[in-house]
């Protein structure tokens, strides 16, 4: 081997991409070890909380996620729910904010709550020493929050503020226009709330959404952590035996199925960048065709070595991202494309993605992509699961879905027994031009002629 | 009160002979592993005229290989099952894969066929030069607030090019980079004398030991550059910069504030670490007490240490922040007078024993969780090493974090000096409804 002094004698990039020896064989993958099962208990307690405690062992943590069912029709109902999650956690009776604050720190511990139009959301960790702290300010916060009216008009002001800021987004105005195009005027369609809606509301009418809504029948709650499953769901029957109610979590609507259709072209003036956002039926993680729609969407565009973000990104240059995914809701799924791109090479990029949903039909996926894509599943699976935070998300996911711990550990099973035929098949009938809809946010007076020419684009 | 743990890393060092530093973190918990290669060069080696190259390079390092045609990186890492990215810093540029262990072969020879002989081709850096284009577009041009404060801070507060540039780059630089520049980068800044490889989770250490022998011990060895010094003299005033930003809703600013060099002062550092915590983590913290809920001045408000919202990640001169979004009708400068009255009374009478305990306990959790995650563990420990020779590093924050004293708390907010630091502000200049034109 000789040193090459870079300073005298620089390398041809052809010079450079050669050796001697030539290209070398890729090694065959080992043997796999299967993880540990972790210890589990999935129970009710006594006030209709659905408790599911996991023990994952490696960093002295505990990972908490409280989600409660959320929903509600009125159209104010974001505006108070977004409130009422903004103060939930800034005092009770016994604590003030800082209170709360300071009380979570000193356990290492952090809690925080947000509401879509679906849930509410509490995410929690600590040390694994400051759990009952961390049960306690949840408990504390859960029963007696106080909503103090300064508390709710400061946060008020903020949240005009951040309503302001969220909607300079360019993706909060493409999730949008996309959720209206595919929804109507569903609840689910009013992520944000209005400002002038803000404004309107009182603190008691943020108290009596609390006392009404934020209630453990319907709801779950995932613990998973560095303890025994059995002490994490006694301490936490221990902690929340106050939090009572006669009411049951309010679950969202059903939303109307996605069907395809023209996408609309939303106007954004001057727009360097379009956001492109499409959507189409799909089918929950309880329907037997799951496992094949989740390999047919891996290879459409589910991860980086799919056919989307190959085509678009590294073959056209068009975008820095093409994704699809399987975005789950109460009642089923969605499908959802997105991908952002320059102005000038919008219309281009909506012909490729086009291009490559009709290739799932008349060129299905290869025994070689369908191989990669389950492969994939299931690794990146196993990587998701080796971690507190990541093992709890998921958890509250499959419990949501219906599902337990015991479909999670059979999922490798289920996707090994897929054949391709399936995958074909789930392909031709999720994946199909004819089933997607959605919308292009950019600039229209740039966009509008080529889109309008392309067709199937509904222009203003 | 719980007594303040760290997470134990048990590692193990050794130097092939083409001087690549390997260090193995070994972990049965999970039956994955993780592989990262940290290369010593960033936005600050890039030479004037070539803004954002290292980026740009970063993902050219993807684009193929002598074993392997282009697309054949992404699909053995995610058909392997496993996940992949790069990030390119101010001082280093990192790759990593996160593989069932199974695969720990197949990234070790991944990861060096492309240290040994990538593939750079003008097709390849076309296509990536559009890529990179379509990603600052998405992250900056597109967006309010794109680049604050990490691209529109540094060039306030520092004045040597390799301090002060856009790591991003500009699309005229981006555009003109040849693909003999390429090379000439990679044989100087990829040498293996220049890089350190990290392995960490589930493997025996032996049998890694020797697969990376296998697959490194051939990388042709290159002398690695001689790094120089991007020292350059703290501000002698305050220094002022507005930026006009036709997407922002609301008035913001960034402040900052040079800090001691973590290579001979990590004691200081760290008290800078520590004294962002006290200043606006969690809702007791003294700025969101104060500007938040009291005098209700902003929005938000938050502090720390690093451009990236990390410590640790960079060498001398690194860069202490405080953002805030306010509005409209409330004054840059009364914001300001705020922050220094705050940080003033810091600097005069310390801060409380509970205060430094709350922080050290919100660091340990923290870190516990980074370290939870293999990616984000195996990435800190390649940077630490890197950077600071230690890898150990990445895990001993929350202990340093817990040894800083209350003096040391006031000493580093004495050096919060209003005469010697850059205030950065964003004014929203867009008309009702209007998006701005492209900026490049």
């Amino acid at each position: 081997m000789t040193a090459i002094d870079s300073q005298q004698t620089p390398r041809t990039a052809a010079q450079i991409g050669r050796t001697e020896l030539g290209p070398r064989p890729l090694p065959p993958l080992g043997r796999q070890r299967d993880g540990r099962a972790p210890a589990h208990v999935d129970t009710v307690l006594d006030n209709g909380l659905r408790v599911v405690a996991v023990r994952k062992p490696g960093v002295p943590m505990v990972e908490l996620r409280l989600r409660v069912p959320f929903s509600g029709s009125h159209r104010t109902h974001p505006a108070r729910s977004e409130l009422m999650a903004a103060t939930l956690l800034a005092g009770t009776a016994r604590r003030d904010r800082e209170a709360v604050d300071i009380d979570l720190a000193r356990a290492g511990a952090d809690l925080g709550a947000s509401v879509d139009p679906e849930r509410l959301v509490i995410t929690g960790n600590a040390l694994v020493s400051g759990l009952p702290v961390l049960l306690d300010v949840l408990a504390d916060s859960l029963t007696g929050a106080a909503h103090r009216a300064d508390e709710v008009r400061m946060e008020k002001e903020r949240l005009v503020a951040h309503l302001a800021m969220a909607r300079s987004q360019p993706r909060t105005i493409a999730h949008e226009a996309l959720q209206k195009r595919r929804y109507g005027n569903h609840p689910i369609t009013r992520e944000l709330p209005e400002p002038q809606d803000v404004e309107a509301v009182t603190p008691a009418a943020v108290r009596s959404l609390q006392r009404k809504g934020v209630v453990p029948r319907g709801s779950v709650l995932v613990l998973v952590g560095d303890l025994p499953p059995q002490q994490a769901v006694d301490a936490l029957a221990g902690a929340l035996a106050g939090w009572t109610s006669d009411r049951e979590a309010v679950r969202l609507p059903p939303l109307p199925r996605v069907t395809g259709g023209d996408v609309l072209l939303v106007h954004r003036p001057g727009a360097v960048q379009s956001q492109i956002r499409l959507s189409a039926h799909a089918v929950p993680r309880t329907d037997p065709r799951y496992p094949a729609l989740q390999l047919a969407n891996l290879v459409f565009g589910g991860y980086f070595s799919a056919r989307l973000p190959e085509n678009i990104r590294e073959d056209k240059g068009f975008t820095y991202g093409a994704h699809s995914f399987l975005e789950f809701n109460t009642h089923g799924a969605a499908l959802v494309i997105d991908t952002d791109t320059a102005t000038d090479v919008t219309a281009a990029a909506l012909w490729e993605t086009r291009h490559e949903l009709g290739r799932m039909v008349v060129s299905p996926p290869t025994q070689e992509e369908f191989e990669a894509a389950r492969r994939y599943a299931v690794g990146s699976l196993g990587i998701a699961l080796s971690s507190q935070a990541g093992l709890a998300s998921s958890v509250l996911a499959i419990v949501v879905a219906g599902l337990d711990l015991e479909w999670l550990r059979g999922h490798p099973a289920r996707l090994a027994a897929v054949t391709r035929d399936q995958v074909v098949a789930a392909a031709a009938e999720f994946l199909a031009p004819s089933a997607v809809t959605g919308v292009v946010v950019g600039d229209a007076d740039v966009l509008s002629a080529p889109m309008a020419a392309l067709g199937g684009v509904e222009v203003p | 009160m719980p007594r303040i743990t760290a997470p134990e890393l048990d590692l193990r060092r050794l130097t092939l002979d083409n001087g690549l530093r390997v260090v193995l973190a070994p972990d049965t918990s999970a039956p994955v592993v993780a592989v990262a290669a940290h290369y010593d060069v960033g936005f600050r080696s890039e030479p004037v005229g070539r803004t954002g190259f290292a980026h740009l390079f970063e993902h050219l390092m993807f684009q193929g290989s002598e074993s392997l045609p282009k697309l054949a990186h992404f699909r053995h890492v995610q058909g392997s099952g496993g996940t992949f990215n790069g990030s390119t810093h101010f001082d280093y540029t990192d790759y990593f894969e996160v593989l069932p262990s199974a695969a720990l072969e197949r990234a070790l020879f991944l990861e060096a066929d492309r240290m040994r002989a990538p593939t750079i081709s003008e097709e390849n850096l076309r296509n990536q030069v559009d890529v990179v284009k379509e990603e600052i577009r998405l992250n900056v041009l597109n967006r309010p607030y794109g680049g604050f404060p990490w691209i529109l801070l540094p060039p306030v507060l520092y004045d040597t090019f390799a301090n002060a540039h856009n790591g991003y780059g500009d699309f005229v630089d981006l555009e003109e980079a040849t693909v003999e520049d390429c090379a000439a980068f990679f044989d100087s800044y990829y040498a293996p004398a220049n890089a350190v490889l990290t392995v960490a989770g589930d493997f025996e250490v032996d049998a890694a030991i020797a697969l990376v022998h296998k697959h490194f011990d051939d990388v042709p060895a290159r002398p690695a550059p001689k790094r120089p010094s991007f020292a350059e003299p703290a501000p002698t005033s305050e220094k002022r910069a507005d930026h006009q930003d036709r997407l922002a809703p609301l008035p913001a600013f960034a402040v900052g504030y040079r800090v001691p060099d973590p290579g001979t002062d990590l004691a200081g550092y760290t008290a800078r670490v520590a004294l962002a915590s006290v200043l606006t983590d969690g809702d007791a913290a003294r700025l969101r007490q104060r500007m938040i809920y009291r005098d209700e001045l902003v929005t938000d408000v938050s502090a720390g240490v690093g451009l990236f919202g990390m410590p640790y990640d960079a060498r001398d001169p690194d860069t202490m922040t405080i953002t805030a979004v306010h509005l409209p009708d409330v004054g840059t400068d009364s914001v300001l007078a705020v922050v220094d009255e705050e940080v003033a009374r810091v600097a005069r009478d310390g801060v409380s024993g509970d205060e430094l305990r709350r922080t050290a306990a919100r660091w340990s959790a923290t870190m516990f969780r980074d370290h939870d995650r293999l990616a984000t563990r195996t990435r800190a420990i390649g940077a630490c090493e890197l950077l600071y020779g230690r890898g150990e590093l990445a895990a001993e924050l929350p202990t340093m974090i817990a040894a800083v004293t209350t003096e040391q708390v006031a000493e580093a907010a004495a050096e919060l000096r209003p005469d010697s630091r850059a205030v950065l502000t964003i004014t929203p200049s867009g008309e009702d409804g209007q998006a701005p034109g492209d900026a490049a």
